[in-house]
């Protein structure tokens, strides 16, 4: 099958051959998920004052971003799907900040 | 005579053609796509579009969160505090080996192992039917000590904190009955997490048998790989539920 109908150009060279993610790297991915599963817990006992929270939260997006790279293999994925899995994010980030403005706005110093 | 004979014949161009539709009827190249890859990707697009509204979904509940965490701090502190972190951390890791079972489940779809695929399938299923099952225990505790909002909800514990053996600062009765809003949001989030997740285990059990059947291991990974990122992401919602309502305020002296 050397000729097909391709008129949008669909068919993507970059992603001609099929990426396998090995055991080996989910093998990593997975204590490295175990490590900072820990480490949250560990730090959560620590105070940290106003940290505690940014802390928390950034261990568990480290976590869900090397879960979504290669669990999800968006790592391995054409172009499109890297920008639809983005375009989620940026628009619940979006949403999340045009109404907490609106929160804080309203009961401006309170906060 | 010549002309009947060629006529019966299937001209060269239409044998090709007639091939090329039996090769088309695979399940992971229908023929209504260009190549398999484009299958596969068409594939991979729709599930994720799906996802995305699992995202807002979820989101709006951790903006409510993130709102009444806000406003009433020192009773999501305090009702905080009153979860289980041994029970919870568990539940972490063994939702995060369920998730590697899961990916494991991909590449021996990939690479064709059939014994391998089915035994992945059930590791997945069984690590995920563990974590329902302690987020019963934990769901049967709250039962027990009146924190499921409602009528019969008891603020007691977290008015006179001393009288049950808790190191926490009282609170007055109007903060204490906000703690009804912490648990209707843990209630809430891991409730329909929960529900994602028996929805999952449903889905997996299907999987299992067609697996078992060889539907997955001769070249149609798609229904494993999308599963797969349904599940994977569940386990991303849990990732932020167990840090945002379990360790709020562990460390003690603020």
């Amino acid at each position: 099958m050397t000729e097909f109908h391709d008129a949008s150009n669909v068919t993507n060279p970059e992603h001609a051959e099929h990426h396998v993610v090995t055991p080996r790297t989910y093998i990593i991915v997975f204590i490295t998920l175990l490590i900072f599963t820990g480490l949250t817990v560990v730090a959560a006992y620590v105070d940290l004052h106003i940290f505690n929270p940014i802390v928390a939260l950034a261990i568990a997006t480290f976590k869900a971003v090397i879960v979504i790279l290669y669990f999800m293999h968006v790592k391995y994925q054409s172009r499109l799907i890297k920008m639809t899995v983005s375009a989620g994010f940026f628009t619940f980030l979006v949403l999340t900040t045009m109404t907490l403005s609106d929160y804080m706005s309203r009961a401006w110093g309170l906060w | 005579m010549d002309n009947a004979i060629l006529a019966t014949q299937a001209h060269p161009h239409e044998m090709d053609q007639a091939e090329e539709h039996a090769h088309v009827s695979l399940p992971q190249h229908l023929h209504h796509f260009a190549t398999e890859q484009q299958q596969r990707e068409a594939g991979t697009f729709g599930m994720w579009l799906f996802l995305l509204t699992e995202i807002m979904f979820f989101g709006g509940l951790f903006f409510s969160y993130l709102i009444y965490r806000n406003w009433y701090y020192d009773a999501f502190a305090v009702a905080s505090n009153q979860l289980s972190v041994p029970l919870g951390g568990t539940n972490t890791a063994i939702l995060i080996t369920s998730g590697f079972f899961m990916a494991l489940c991909v590449w021996a779809s990939e690479v064709r192992k059939k014994g391998l695929l089915v035994i992945f399938l059930l590791l997945t299923m069984l690590f995920g039917s563990v974590f329902i099952g302690i987020k019963g225990v934990e769901y049967h505790e709250k039962w027990e000590k009146h924190h499921i909002p409602g009528d019969h909800f008891d603020v007691s514990e977290f008015v006179n904190p001393h009288a049950y053996g808790l190191d926490e600062k009282p609170l007055s009765p109007d903060m204490a009955k906000k703690t009804q809003i912490f648990f209707s949001l843990y209630f809430a989030m891991t409730g329909i997490h929960a529900l994602h997740m028996i929805i999952g285990l449903v889905i997996l059990v299907w999987l299992t048998i067609r697996a078992h059947r060889g539907d997955f291991t001769a070249g149609y990974v798609a229904p494993i790989e999308n599963f797969a990122l349904y599940w994977h992401f569940v386990d991303i919602v849990w990732l932020f539920l167990f840090p945002l309502l379990y360790l709020i305020n562990r460390h003690h002296g603020t």
